[in-house]
This record gives structure tokens, C-alpha cells and sequence, in this order.
């Protein structure tokens, strides 16, 4: 079985995206899929046309990850990278993400979960993006509010309006 | 995720677009200018603000390049400018996409992993037995 109908996009709050998606595998395997660098490779790799030339993942608290995605056609690159805050396999990571070239403000932090349904596993990643409000480098009109949440209102309101 | 040095000539400019609409006002005046163009005044009736206001979030949307205000006209009215939204809008297929093949790729691999794991346990197995069948 395979549940890609699982996936969902929302935005529990202003300030945060999440990705769900359930696996037909124990979580022990998903978490491993996860986190270990040589899968992880195998996998994260987005449209075809992309590959990883870069994934380092030292999972321990303190320890850091990085991704490199490489598009072959024209070998444009785009880098991740963050710091493991909390890690309790197989169930909760805590890490930090900072595109190379971000299109937000400062960080975010990364919460996945790995939660057992039945003989499946649900994956959540919520990414809460830093407070603009927090950091006193924007005071920038217009970035009151929250990111991610215009994010997914943006996406309902850019569709209406092509639309028009 | 995102991929927007695939699509997008500038960060900067998606950050605007995606700063500018992040207010609820701003995402109405942008709804209402899709209707076609539009006054201060006008702009501003539907809302319970003043003209100053209005034009402060027009402001906004005119840096981010969204909207295009007649210079020479004294009613300066604003228009949409769609260019930077379909740029938006296809940023945010690409992420939605990112996952969903990120995903799909996913779920083959552990199918082998759990084919690998299986076919490993009954080696295993077997190879206790043996053990065990080994005189000592």
C-alpha cells in the first residue's frame, strides 16, 4: 500500500507550515529513511532533472546537516543547512533550517514527528518560521505578519486571481 | 523546500511578493484591482480605513511590483500587475511538488528497505538454526 493522497499542506498557525504524509512502513524505518544520509539521498530529491551532490547529516544534539541539490540541466544549485536541536528516535526531530539564499527572514525550525497508525507511520514536518518581530533587522512595512500563513492564502487568492 | 534559483531570477523579488500579500488588506485590494483598476477612494469604501492608510498598503504593493499606479492622472489609479503573483503561484507548485516526487521516491525505498530487512531476518534465521544444528 501506498497513501500519497496522505500528503496535506496547512498552516496550523501565522507562522508555520506543515507537510504531512503517511508510509506504509514501521517508524523505526521511517525515522532511519529520515536521518541516515546515505538514504536519505536516495530519496529527497524533488522533481526529476535534480540531483544531491552534497548530504551530511551527523545526527546527535549540536551536530549539523546539510543538503545540496544540484539541477543537472543547467547545474543550478540550492543549499540547506541547520543544527539538531532535540532528537528522540524514532519519534521526534528538532532541527534548524537555513536555505543558502532564503526567500524568509532569519531561520526556522524544523519539528518532525514520526507517529505509529496502526502498522503505517504518519510523518509531520511543521517548520515555524523565526518572528519577524522578533528580529529588529525588518522593520520593513508589510512583514507584520505572519509568512507562512500568507503563504497558503496567497496560493488560494493567486489562483482566483489568474483565474479572473 | 524551495526551488526558487530554478525558477526565479531573484529572491528578493519572491520575498516581496510573498511580504506584500502578507496582509489580509493588501490580499483584498489585490482581489478588487483584479476586477480592474481603481482610485484611493474607491479602494478605501469597502474598508474601514482612511485614504492615508489605503495608501500606505498601495505603497507596498506598488514596491513589490504588484500593482502599477498611473503617474499622471490625478485620480491615480491602480492596476494589477500579474507577472510577479504567477511567479508566486508557480514557487508554490514547485514546493508542493518538491514533496510529492520527494515522497513517491520515498515510498519505493522503503519497500526495499522493508523486501532487504525481511530477506536479512529469515538469513538470519536460517543461519541460527544451522548454528544450532552444528555439533559441538
Amino acid at each position: 500500500m501506498m497513501y500519497p493522497d496522505s500528503f496535506q499542506v496547512s498552516t496550523p498557525s501565522d507562522r508555520e507550515i506543515q507537510v504531512t504524509r503517511v508510509f506504509d512502513a514501521p517508524r523505526a524505518l521511517v525515522f532511519e529513511a529520515f536521518t541516515k544520509a546515505e538514504l536519505v539521498r536516495k530519496w529527497l530529491l524533488g522533481p526529476p532533472g535534480w540531483t544531491m551532490p552534497v548530504c551530511e547529516i551527523d545526527l546527535r544534539v549540536g551536530g549539523t546537516y546539510r543538503y545540496l541539490w544540484r539541477q543537472e540541466a543547467d547545474g543550478k544549485e540550492m543549499g540547506i543547512g541547520g543544527v539538531f536541536r532535540e532528537i528522540i528516535a524514532p519519534r521526534l526531530l528538532v532541527a534548524t533550517e537555513q536555505f543558502d539564499e532564503a526567500w524568509y527572514a532569519g531561520e526556522a525550525l524544523d519539528t518532525t514527528i514520526f507517529a505509529e497508525e496502526g502498522s503505517t507511520t504518519r510523518m509531520t514536518i511543521t517548520v515555524l518560521y523565526e518572528s519577524i518581530e522578533a528580529r529588529d533587522t525588518a522593520k520593513r512595512s508589510g512583514m507584520e505578519h505572519g509568512m507562512a500563513a500568507s503563504y497558503m492564502r496567497v496560493e488560494e487568492l493567486l489562483l482566483s486571481l489568474l483565474a479572473a | 523546500m524551495e526551488l526558487k534559483n530554478n525558477i526565479h531570477p531573484s529572491a528578493e523579488r519572491l520575498n516581496a511578493t510573498f511580504a506584500a500579500l502578507s496582509d489580509a488588506t493588501r490580499r483584498a485590494i489585490l482581489a478588487r484591482l483584479a476586477q480592474g483598476e481603481a482610485t484611493v477612494s474607491e479602494l478605501a469604501a469597502p474598508f474601514a480605513m482612511t485614504q492615508p492608510a489605503i495608501s500606505k498598503h498601495l505603497k507596498v504593493l506598488e514596491s513589490a511590483g504588484l500593482i502599477v499606479r498611473e503617474r499622471d492622472a490625478q485620480r491615480r489609479p491602480s492596476r494589477l500587475n500579474a507577472a510577479p503573483l504567477a511567479e508566486a503561484t508557480q514557487w508554490l507548485a514547485e514546493y508542493r511538488q518538491f514533496w510529492t516526487s520527494s515522497f513517491a521516491r520515498l515510498d519505493g525505498l522503503l519497500e526495499e528497505l522493508k523486501d532487504t530487512r525481511k530477506k536479512n531476518k529469515k538469513h538470519k534465521h536460517k543461519h541460527k538454526k544451522h548454528h544450532k544444528e552444528v555439533p559441538r
